[in-house]
């Protein structure tokens, strides 16, 4: 890969992704890669996010389930619009 | 099946009972809070020899004080030390130790304070231990197999590039060394909360993956839900995961289970600080997922070399065992390389695959088994930490 990616998705499934970049913009054209096949997507990041930190890949309403590694991370505790960070704020553990 | 990494050996030191040490430590051990001054004077006194001093061993009982014995045993009979003089304040327990040591054929000796001081003690125990320098001091390494290694895991200050990097780096040397015939210990009872599923399904058989499941749902009644006062936010995940992107324990539970890669299983289950028994293969040690407790069970199990990946830059390290960081956060590398012995972070920019990061960190195990001193060896990082279950009598 000649370009190297800002977001990094482990699975097709996921609805979550992480930014592996310092410094992301909103408004950064992003380059993903899933990183199960290696395949590539572009999308455009909607906040500054920091490193390691999350963006979400599709509108979530409350309620919903963020999806990583294929599996349930959490549920979601406010709506979220597509390229917006998802952490503490907006997403809540199911255990505990 | 031979494979590449069937014949790679390292320099390493056999002792008595078999086993493969990978550095020479003459310990001074305490049985007890209140014998560490002796110790550390002993160690100030001599030369090439190192006090372990710990916060516990009086008034223990029971299973805290099995975990205790256990630790302290393990410890010194670890095949990194070639010889051990215990202090403690009285001679039973003391002599306990020594006894458990012992059976490993190692040198172990042992004296209590009362009815002489410190003072005499001291003077007594550097003698031994002065011997046991000029003993240790002339044994040589010698060429063994990587698979007569005991290599442990845990991860510290996580983040969502050890699920991605760092991790799954240390799964992917399992998945090649196990089957050559290592013995591997992973664990962190609390973190797998959310990946419990997908853990139990790794066991080598159902029996196995019920005990393994009795064991984690036990964890979570008696002593989650027994004191939690909140959701565990800041503690599990800690402030460290959540600074790093880590949002849930579901999410630091999956990143965590990477370690142990995508085709190795567990043969069996080991109490804290329990040495294995059932052959090679990967154990399942119920542990702490902090740092400091985690490596020392492990390291008092008998692993001798631990890998521990870190995304934020946990700085931890171990007295005997050598603790070799990796990591693939550029952050980290950018701030605290000096904590780094790995450097992983080519798999975020897609210029390292998985498979080649496994080999830099065999590779890396490797020189680290012939001398080479980790990060944290080299920055003075002892932690020794022990594990305590519940208040002393």
């Amino acid at each position: 890969m000649s370009e190297i990616p800002q977001l990094l998705v482990h699975e097709h499934d996921d609805n979550v992704g992480v930014v592996v970049v310092e410094g992301l913009k909103a408004g950064t054209d992003m380059l993903c890669c899933v990183t199960h096949d290696n395949s590539t997507f572009r999308m455009t990041a909607g906040a500054d996010v920091p490193i390691g930190h999350k963006i979400a890949l599709k509108d979530f309403k409350e309620g919903d389930t963020a999806i990583k590694y294929g599996e349930d991370i959490g549920k979601i505790i406010a709506d979220i619009p597509k390229g917006a960070h998802v952490h503490t704020h907006n997403c809540k553990t199911k255990r505990w | 099946m031979a494979s590449k990494y069937s014949n790679m050996t390292i320099q390493a030191y056999r002792r008595d009972n078999g086993r493969v040490g990978v550095r020479n430590h003459v310990v001074i051990l305490p049985l007890d809070d209140i014998s560490n001054a002796a110790c550390e004077a002993v160690a100030n006194n001599i030369k090439g020899t190192m006090a372990i001093p710990h916060a516990y061993g009086r008034l223990q009982f029971g299973e805290d004080l099995e975990v205790h014995f256990r630790t302290i045993i393990g410890t010194g009979a670890n095949p990194n030390v070639a010889a051990v003089v215990v202090i403690g304040i009285e001679p039973g327990w003391t002599q306990r130790v020594v006894d458990g040591i012992a059976k490993t054929g190692k040198p172990v000796w042992g004296i209590s304070i009362e009815q002489k001081g410190d003072l005499e003690t001291i003077r007594q125990a550097s003698w031994k231990a002065k011997e046991f320098v000029h003993y240790a001091s002339e044994l040589q390494r010698e060429e063994c197999s990587i698979n007569e290694l005991w290599i442990s895991t845990k991860c510290g200050e996580s983040d969502t590039t050890t699920g991605l990097s760092s991790c799954p780096t240390v799964g992917n040397m399992y998945d090649k060394l196990i089957p050559e015939g290592i013995y591997g210990f992973f664990g962190e009872t609390s973190e797998i909360t959310g990946a419990e599923h997908i853990c139990q399904k790794r066991a080598i058989n159902e029996e196995v993956g019920e005990r393994w499941y009795k064991m984690w749902k036990a964890y979570q009644d008696d002593v989650i839900f027994a004191h939690q006062t909140d959701d565990l936010s800041d503690s599990q995940p800690t402030k460290g995961n959540i600074e790093g992107g880590l949002t849930t324990i579901e999410e630091k539970a999956l990143g965590n289970l990477e370690k142990i890669g995508k085709s190795t299983q567990f043969i069996d289950i080991l109490d804290p600080a329990e040495a294995p028994n059932s052959g090679n293969g990967l154990y399942f040690m119920d542990s702490s997922s902090a740092a400091a407790e985690c490596v020392t069970l492990m390291a008092a199990g008998g692993a001798v070399i631990h890998t521990f990946p870190t995304g934020q830059g946990n700085v931890i390290g171990n007295p005997i065992v050598p603790v070799i960081k990796i990591s693939g956060n550029p952050r980290t590398l950018r701030t605290m390389s000096e904590h780094i012995d790995v450097d992983v972070t080519g798999v975020l920019t897609r210029e390292m695959t998985i498979d080649q990061a496994g080999d830099a960190l065999i590779e890396m195990i490797c020189r680290t088994a012939n001398g080479r001193n980790t990060a944290a060896e080299a920055l003075g990082h002892r932690e020794f930490s022990m594990t305590k279950l519940y208040r002393s009598a």
